[in-house]
């Protein structure tokens, strides 16, 4: 049953990703701008103009090039970078575990920030506390992430320069990793120094980042904590000696965390879209960077990998949600 | 009862502050011209660059201070106020024209119209947002008009998914049927019937699409440095960002 509805959900994937890409192809190309007349010097003749867009298969039709195209994603061939000169697949690979170290940082952040105030927030529940976290929480969602990022380079790259505003790691530092996933590999590595140099980078973007989901978190979770904190069973516990706190961490936790389960899975695609604009704002080498630099310099086959990349991560985090929605909740396990 | 009473109290309060705010902001957005204490596009490089007036240092009349051109920015963001209601109006209503309209097909139909149309909204929520809105102003240039295009191109995909879920809640209720044995058509039915039972969630959705067109549009004009002065709220949301986008220099792709 669950295995049916997996392979369901698969077979709709690859349609999904598929319609990404047709129409990523045709928005792109119908653009104004053309990537051959940016590589050659304005005294280019026609004629060399002509040669390049044939060696770039741009001389044929759309609906030629894209079957071109996708048959060289079969092969796994996602074609050469017309700025970069490099292979599309490595260049997109060397970029994604930057934005990924980022996005999970942030999540990470979201979560622990969102979760304790939502846990202290139900616990202080009627008070100014509760009231002061509501507040806090509007703030950061009223506040869209890139805004955030611009107020923390003023704060803590300006007035109180604690943290690097630009850049994914100091330039003069060797880096003895194999993997582009820095943080994690300088963790496992055990090279806390290369670790710090890294947070100090990465601090400031994921901050921006996970403040509006983490009051997203601390609201929906401190809603539930306070619906579940109710019921009889949590009253039983209270009679039987557990103090507030280990009444919610112990019994209503576990209950409550179903939707804000599901709904961090739905906000985490936002939040790596997100990292588009973040990663630009502070430099951060990942590949939102890399993709407006694709646009702006109009690099079609770049700019087609990184959104495939991109909606691809989006519904394998999709149905991750959803399977793991499936697997917790009892009702739809047995239903 | 009273806890009931008083968190309606409550919201009443923030209700008027938040309605407030938001009259005011509309007023000095509609009347900009004359509430502006300084022309926003003039340039005074004798005036780069000034404090804002708690600050010592500062001019009278530069309330908020000045950017790195000499613009008031106090001008800026009240004139940039006005094109953020603009985006926010017409951006929202074209999304909400497009997305309900095939919702409420969707919904109503089901069928292949509903396999259609669910299909395109899977793909569509596939892009990365932000990427997707500036690949489309590439495409469709950068004046106000793309812009508005671009977010109602990209955000039909959330009045849709509402939409056509409650179109099908309502279309299988009985008044539906007691329509179709009265002999409506099915586009009647749907006109007549089933979309005044929607509404209610059209105006909500609504006004929370006014406030996301609002920061796509502070994204947009924030990524988006145009070689004229502009402006724009994204572009005069702080100074560094106004410093940032003429550091990276006129123009972010030709046109």
């Amino acid at each position: 049953m669950l295995l049916q509805r997996f392979l369901i959900r698969l077979a709709t994937m690859l349609i999904t990703l598929f319609g990404v890409a047709v129409v990523v192809f045709v928005v792109i190309r119908v653009a104004p701008g053309d990537p051959i007349a940016m590589m050659l010097p304005p005294g280019a003749t026609n004629d060399d103009i002509a040669r390049l867009r044939a060696l770039y298969g741009l001389d044929k039709t759309i609906v030629q090039q894209f079957f071109i195209w996708l048959a060289g994603v079969a092969r796994g061939d996602f074609g050469t970078s017309i700025s970069l000169r490099q292979d599309v697949l490595g260049l997109v690979f060397n970029r994604l575990p930057a934005t990924l170290e980022l996005a999970i940082v942030a999540l990470v952040m979201a979560v622990a920030i969102g979760g304790t105030t939502a846990i202290l927030g139900a616990r202080e529940r009627g008070t100014a506390v509760e009231a002061g976290i509501d507040i806090a929480s509007g703030a950061a969602l009223s506040i869209p992430d890139f805004l955030w990022g611009l107020v923390l380079i003023l704060l803590f790259g300006v007035l109180v320069p604690i943290f690097d505003i630009s850049g994914r790691v100091s330039p003069q530092l060797d880096l003895p990793f194999v993997s582009q996933f820095y943080l994690f590999e300088s963790l496992l590595r055990l090279r806390f120094d290369l670790t710090w140099d890294l947070l100090k980078h990465m601090l400031m973007p994921a901050i921006a980042l996970a403040l509006p989901l983490a009051a997203i978190i601390s609201q929906l979770l401190k809603q539930s904590l306070k619906e579940v904190l109710d019921l009889d069973y949590v009253v039983l516990a209270r009679v039987k000696g557990f103090s507030e706190t280990q009444v919610i961490l112990r019994e209503a936790l576990k209950n409550a965390a179903l939707p804000t389960l599901t709904l961090v899975g739905v906000q985490f695609t936002f939040l790596i879209g997100g990292t588009v604009i973040v990663e630009r704002l502070f430099s951060y080498e990942g590949l939102g960077n890399m993709a407006i630099d694709a646009v702006i310099n109009r690099d079609l086959p770049l700019i087609q990998g990184i959104v495939l990349v991109f909606a691809l991560l989006f519904v394998l985090i999709n149905l991750a949600v959803d399977m793991m929605y499936a697997l917790l909740n009892p009702r739809l396990r047995h239903g | 009862m009273d806890e009931a009473r008083i968190s309606r109290h409550g919201s009443g309060a923030k209700l008027w502050l938040a309605g407030g705010w938001l009259l005011l902001a509309l007023l000095a957005a509609i009347f900009a011209p004359l509430v502006a204490p300084q022309d926003p596009l003039a340039q005074d490089l004798m005036l780069e660059r000034l404090p804002p007036f708690w600050l010592d240092g500062a001019e009278p009349g530069y309330w908020l201070g000045t950017d790195s051109l000499g613009r008031d920015l106090l001008s800026r963001l009240i004139f940039g106020g006005r094109i953020a209601f603009i985006v926010a109006f017409a951006a929202a209503i074209a999304a909400c024209v497009v997305g309900s309209t095939l919702g409420l097909i969707a919904g109503y139909f089901g069928g292949w119209a509903d396999r259609i149309i669910s299909r395109i909204v899977d793909v569509w929520m596939a892009f990365p947002p932000v990427l997707f809105a500036i690949l489309l102003v590439a495409v469709l240039g950068t004046g106000l008009s793309s812009v508005i295009l671009a977010i109602a191109i990209i955000d039909w995909t959330r009045f849709c998914r509402v939409i056509r879920a409650e179109a099908m809640g309502q279309s299988r209720m009985d008044y539906v049927e007691n329509a179709r044995i009265a002999g409506y058509g099915r586009i009647g039915i749907m006109l007549r019937e089933v979309l005044p039972n929607v509404v209610p969630s059209v105006v909500a959705l609504l006004s929370l699409e006014m406030g996301i067109a609002v920061i796509v549009e502070a994204i947009l004009s924030f990524v988006i440095c145009r070689s004229r002065p502009t402006t724009r709220l994204g572009a005069a949301s702080s100074p560094r960002a106004v410093s940032r986008s003429t550091r990276h220099g006129g123009c972010w792709f030709s046109r």
